[in-house]
């Protein structure tokens, strides 16, 4: 099984575009969404959602109505700051509570419940290129890094089930609690640069996270002629950190067109799609040999 | 007045925004850079030498003399980060949350909390700008008590601008909480106005007033002005698609130093966001635009 994870570090490099365009190419995957809290991918692939499953993730304090007496004793510890005093009555923000239960310990009145926090909804759906994993965090929500690892091994059952072999992840920008559930224990990183100052630098950030988790990664520079000094310093830092170059897309406002009309890059042509189809190409030995090695065995990490 | 910049969807502009209205605003300001993951604003800005500070979270110690074993804190602990063993607790330190509960709640009182580092926050200044940069070490996971330390120390009188990071969860929510108004970056493509509706989703239920920026206005269709229209969200700039923009932006240029022609666009976006602040709820139903592009 080869599990592979399309990120980028910054947002807005092209992730989501490059990873529905390999979806294509592949043609026997399964497509996982891991950037839960703003996800995009659906909106390219037009997903039939198959099975809707509710996501609890960890609890909320909610005050008992008529059984706190204002003691405030759970005020204080909460670190989180989330519980004031408002009319002689203790008030938890749940937008604030952490869930920690620190509160509903203390409170000699037994006046705090510690209810399941609903955090969002993951979807197992079919799309024209083959099964797809989503999710959407509820806005606000916590625990994504969760959600995250439940998309992560559905996605990746169901590549051993339909015997696919194959999963293709898009993860969700930064280098924090979300991607490290993204990237812990997958085949190969695929990061989608582009060559800006910002992009140098997140990508940097991103490359030493997969050299922190062992992930062996590769590069691609998007939007290339934007900048090309900065796409040979990107490809010199690639080098450097023993990612290897797999190609260069140029900036192609096809990309955007092609996401105007809800289609993938590849399927609607350009000078972009065509730098994708021979990154495919560069990539495909390793896909390949990827799913030789059936079963996978290296599992991916819990969630921090 | 505190003016956090967001968005939903990553690489809509943020940074551009941030960084433009700090240099446009005149007068001293405080720009807070709370995308603790990637930040950048430190490199659109040529600031003087920086002071940098250990951002940490209190995590448990067992005193191994003290612990009985009883396993009170591994139930209360939500977070995994304990494992009671016949003899003594065990700490797992990058799964703490550092809430304190099994501290409190230790009836030996053998826990004790010391610092675990999870990143830094550096001062530095440029003109008129003091930028505060918090930036969380790569390999940990915990963003939100970074970015509240950097809150901590920028928040106060005078204006305040906050770089949030992308998406709508929690170091999203640590970074817009509090703020007076918030200001949406977004792009008029279909991604764009996605995330655009869950982030607008995020800042209803935090309360605060909020209008939009579209960038790269002219690369897409309508449907972002389209739908702020029918849901009475002000749009209070339009940056338009041009390639000279995005290669000063590659170069790491601030927008208003590329292009002077937009500070006063800028300075007309921050007397906006004041009015709107200041007005609350009350804001007026409808595209409310100034300067527009020059």
């Amino acid at each position: 099984m080869i599990e592979l994870v399309v990120a980028s570090g910054k947002g807005g490099t092209g992730k989501t575009s490059v990873l529905a365009s390999l979806a294509v190419l592949a043609e026997r995957a399964v497509v996982a969404d891991c950037d839960v809290d703003a996800a995009d991918l659906h909106l390219l692939l037009e997903p039939v959602v198959g099975r809707r499953t509710p996501f609890y993730a960890g609890h909320e304090a909610v005050v008992i109505p008529g059984a706190c007496t204002g003691c405030a004793v759970c005020v204080e510890p909460c670190r989180a700051g989330a519980i004031t005093l408002a009319d002689g009555r203790a008030v938890v923000d749940p937008l604030l509570c952490e869930g920690c239960g620190l509160c509903v310990h203390l409170c000699e009145e037994k006046a705090v419940a510690f209810e399941p926090r609903l955090n969002g909804e993951w979807y197992v759906s079919d799309t024209r290129v083959g099964p797809m994993v989503h999710a959407r965090l509820e806005p606000g929500g916590e625990s994504s890094g969760k959600l995250v690892t439940l998309v992560r091994s559905e996605a990746r059952r169901l590549a051993a089930e339909r015997g696919l072999g194959m999963v293709l992840v898009d993860g969700p920008p930064g280098v924090g609690c979300p991607v490290i559930a993204t990237m812990g224990g997958a085949s190969r990183l695929l990061a989608v640069a582009e060559p800006t100052t910002s992009g140098v630098h997140d990508l940097e950030r991103l490359l030493e996270l997969a050299a922190h988790f062992e992930v062996p990664a590769v590069v691609v520079v998007n939007k290339w002629d934007l900048y090309p000094d900065l796409t040979r310093a990107i490809e010199e830092l690639a080098e450097r950190r023993g990612a290897a170059v797999l190609g260069r897309i140029p900036y192609d406002l096809a990309v955007t067109t092609a996401q105007l009309a809800g289609r993938t890059a590849v399927e609607m042509g350009g000078a972009g799609a065509e730098a994708m189809v021979r990154i495919f190409e560069r990539l495909r030995p390793m896909l390949d040999a990827g799913r030789r090695q059936l079963p996978q065995t290296r599992g991916a990490s819990a969630p921090p | 007045m505190i003016v956090a910049v967001a968005s939903g969807k990553g690489g809509t502009g943020k940074t551009t925004v941030a960084t433009s209205l700090a240099l446009a605003a005149g007068r001293e300001v405080r720009l807070l850079d709370c995308d603790v993951e990637e930040p950048n604003c430190h490199l659109f800005l040529e600031t003087g030498p920086a002071t940098v500070e250990t951002v940490g979270l209190p995590v448990p110690v067992v005193d191994p003399e003290l612990c009985n074993a009883c396993g009170i804190c591994g139930d209360v602990c939500q977070f995994n980060a304990i494992a009671v063993l016949p003899e003594g607790a065990m700490v797992f330190p990058t799964l703490c949350h550092g809430c304190g509960a099994c501290t409190w709640l230790c009836p030996e009182g053998a826990i004790r909390e010391e610092t675990r580092p999870l990143g830094e926050v550096s001062t530095a200044r440029v003109g008129s700008v003091e930028l505060l940069t918090g930036r969380l070490t790569v390999g940990e996971a915990l963003a939100p008590p970074v970015v509240r330390e950097v809150r901590r120390r920028g928040d106060g009188a005078g204006l305040v601008i906050v770089d949030a990071p992308p998406g709508t969860s929690c170091p999203v929510m640590a970074s817009l909480r509090g703020a007076d108004v918030v200001l949406l970056v977004t792009e008029p493509t279909p991604f764009g106005l996605h995330d655009l509706t869950l982030a607008v989703e995020v800042v209803r239920r935090l309360g605060i007033p909020f209008g939009v920026v579209v960038n790269r206005a002219g690369c897409g269709d309508d449907r972002v002005q389209d739908y702020c229209r029918d849901e009475g969200i002000p749009i209070l700039l339009e940056i338009p698609q041009d390639r000279r923009i995005a290669e000063a932006y590659a170069r790491g240029r601030p927008l208003v130093e590329a292009f002077p022609e937009w500070r006063g666009p800028f300075a007309g976006l921050l007397e906006a966001l004041a009015r709107l602040a200041r007005n609350g709820d009350q804001a007026p139903a409808g595209n409310v635009r100034v300067g527009g592009a020059p």
